[in-house]
């Protein structure tokens, strides 16, 4: 689905990928893990084309990235940034209905506003789907987001940190709904900073570490010593059945 | 009714509204229109007007209302179009509630083309026409300086666009910039011009809808529809704008492009209004604040919405400068800052506590 071959980048000449190169099978629930600039969204921008690579090549449905127009990107990939305010006020349904845009020549049809229906109701914000996106909760804003980027009829999903500033219940419910849209065979990608929630929910793991894949797989990658050089703290891993939990100890 | 049914329902009663708003400020514009062409200082009774338009009428009122209130009832129509678009457009591309066509000197840049041609190619000298208004000798000269340089500070906010990319920030500064820059060489100008020169210069200034008739409202048209069109056609990649330049890409939309492409067409739409008419402040940033008010930032409804009210708001304010102290006319671009700019403070005061320009 998504191939990633020697990819590098770097800012100003300040290399940040050095190097990356991985497959990403469809419908698999990647959680992109590693600490504050390691590099996490900027992967996730060359994925999507914002970026191009400056060496090495990104492909999605093995096609160079940078073949794709970005409407013709849209059709296959969405994109759910970190952070997002609207300029001006838009609705619920507006919003989510933008989600459409990459196929609408003039003007919506009947089957985007149906879709763009379908979605809401299916997520729950049907009730407030004519209130202003800007007076939402965290929360509910992220699952407005997601919602927009299923209205693009995506076969590839990126995420960029979507539980950041989300109280616990939050967290868990959007990453419930990551983890039932790979199930439906959408390829998920997800930088995460919490590694408890990216065990629980997610079925592929990918370290960054300064700009390189560190160690990929699926739960068997962790260990004690790895992610105390990865992210500098000392951890203690449990496992209760088949699942498995870390325990920040201390800064090292 | 299954519940996304009725969620679409809902959804079509909800933008109808926002139709029957646009359908009302047609009314008004229309209403405002008929006003302009029946009241000024010779004032014509709608039924002489009605007879104008069916049996023919009386010469005189013939000659009034084909030569001087219809072209310039349809100059304010255009001009408010334009300006209220323009300013819609650039308030989306620069996401910033404060952009409008005078937010990148393109006003103040036309301004100081006005003040060359007088100086340069001496279009200043003056004379008092029989109805004792102050003309300016070579008005055609006057305008292509103006629109020359209206371009001019176009293609400096394009300059720094290509170097520095084409960013709100970097938007907005530059347009800082150039009206501090077009205002002091303007001044410079004028320190050195002589007393007729001075007096043409700011003649030319006041923003006037008597400037112009037939001809130049045929050109506006040839130059506005197409960038109208234009407008219309991507009003929803300037939703997708307002939400991020990130979450636009993600949404299809080539943001470069439809930022510079709006930019240019915003300057261009902005310099075909201000070149012949002179300096209309506050039109681009009142109009589509006051129609955002009331159905809310939807560019498919925002553009048509803003370009109505922009119209009905130029006739009205015209009416207004022609009656208010008749038989004495005072330029429009007076009334539009004296009522424009206390309705942006009482918006200001008025808006949702901030929630409404986050």
């Amino acid at each position: 689905m998504i191939r990633l071959s020697g990819v590098q980048f770097a800012y100003n000449g300040f290399p940040v990928i050095k190097g990356i190169t991985h497959s990403f099978a469809k419908g698999s629930f990647t959680a992109l893990l590693g600490p504050n600039g390691s590099g996490k969204s900027t992967l996730l921008r060359l994925i999507n084309g914002i970026l191009m690579p400056q060496s090495g090549e990104a492909a999605v449905m093995d096609r160079h990235t940078g073949s794709y127009s970005a409407r013709e990107m849209a059709r296959h990939m969405a994109y759910v940034p970190q952070t997002q305010y609207n300029t001006f006020p838009a609705t619920v349904f507006d919003t989510v209905l933008l989600g459409r845009n990459p196929y609408i020549s003039w003007s919506p049809a009947k089957d985007d506003r149906r879709i763009t229906a379908e979605i809401l109701v299916k997520l729950g914000l049907d009730d407030i789907a004519l209130k202003d996106i800007n007076q939402l909760s965290g929360g509910q804003r992220q699952q407005v987001f997601i919602a927009r980027a299923l209205a693009q009829q995506p076969s590839v999903m990126l995420l960029d940190e979507p539980t950041a500033n989300l109280d616990l219940r939050h967290q868990h419910e959007i990453l419930r709904l990551l983890k039932e849209l790979s199930e439906s065979g959408i390829t998920v990608l997800a930088a995460i900073h919490d590694l408890n929630l990216a065990l629980k929910y997610c079925n592929e793991f990918m370290i960054l570490d300064n700009g390189q894949v560190r160690a990929e797989g699926g739960t068997e990658i962790f260990d004690e010593k790895l992610i105390e050089e990865v992210y500098r703290v000392r951890i203690k891993i449990f496992r209760d059945g088949g699942e498995m939990f870390i325990l920040p100890v201390e800064p090292v | 009714m299954s519940r996304e049914l009725e969620l679409e329902k809902q959804y079509i009663r909800f933008t109808d509204r926002k139709g029957r708003f646009l359908w009302l400020l047609a009314l008004a514009t229309l209403l405002l229109g008929v006003l302009g062409l029946a009241l000024g200082p010779s004032s014509i009774s709608l039924n002489d007007l009605a007879a104008l338009f069916t049996s023919g009428g009386d010469e005189l009122h013939r000659g009034i209302v084909m030569q001087i209130r219809l072209p310039r009832v349809l100059a304010g129509i255009v001009s408010g179009i334009a300006l209220s678009v323009s300013g819609v457009v650039m308030q989306s591309v620069l996401r910033n509630p404060l952009g409008s066509p005078f937010t990148l000197g393109i006003s103040n840049a036309a301004a100081f083309g006005a003040a060359v041609a007088v100086i340069v190619f001496g279009a200043g000298s003056m004379h008092s026409s029989s109805s004792d208004a102050v003309m300016i000798a070579n008005p055609y000269v006057v305008t292509l300086s103006a629109f020359f340089w209206s371009l001019i500070a176009c293609f400096l906010i394009l300059l720094v666009a290509k170097h520095k990319g084409a960013t709100p920030e970097n938007m907005i500064l530059t347009g800082i910039i150039a009206s501090s820059l077009f205002t002091a060489l303007t001044t410079a100008i004028q320190y050195l011009a002589d007393d007729v020169q001075l007096a043409a210069i700011v003649f030319w200034t006041f923003g006037d809808l008597s400037k112009g008739g037939w001809h130049e409202l045929l050109l506006q048209v040839i130059i506005l529809l197409p960038v109208m069109i234009y407008f219309y056609r991507n009003r929803w990649n300037y939703n997708a704008l307002d939400a991020g330049d990130e979450t636009a890409r993600s949404l299809g939309v080539n943001i470069g492009r439809l930022r510079l492409t709006g930019m240019i067409l915003a300057s261009l739409a902005t310099a075909a209004v201000v070149s012949f008419y002179g300096i209309i402040a506050f039109v681009g940033l009142v109009v589509p604040h006051m129609v955002r008010r009331v159905i809310g930032s939807d560019e498919r409804f925002l553009i048509p919405g803003a370009a109505l009210a922009g119209a009905a708001f130029m006739v009205g304010c015209d009416i207004v400068a022609r009656t208010v102290i008749a038989p004495m006319v005072l330029p429009v671009g007076i009334l539009t800052s004296v009522i424009g700019a206390p309705l942006f403070i009482l918006l200001l005061i008025k808006g949702r506590g901030g929630a409404q320009w986050k």
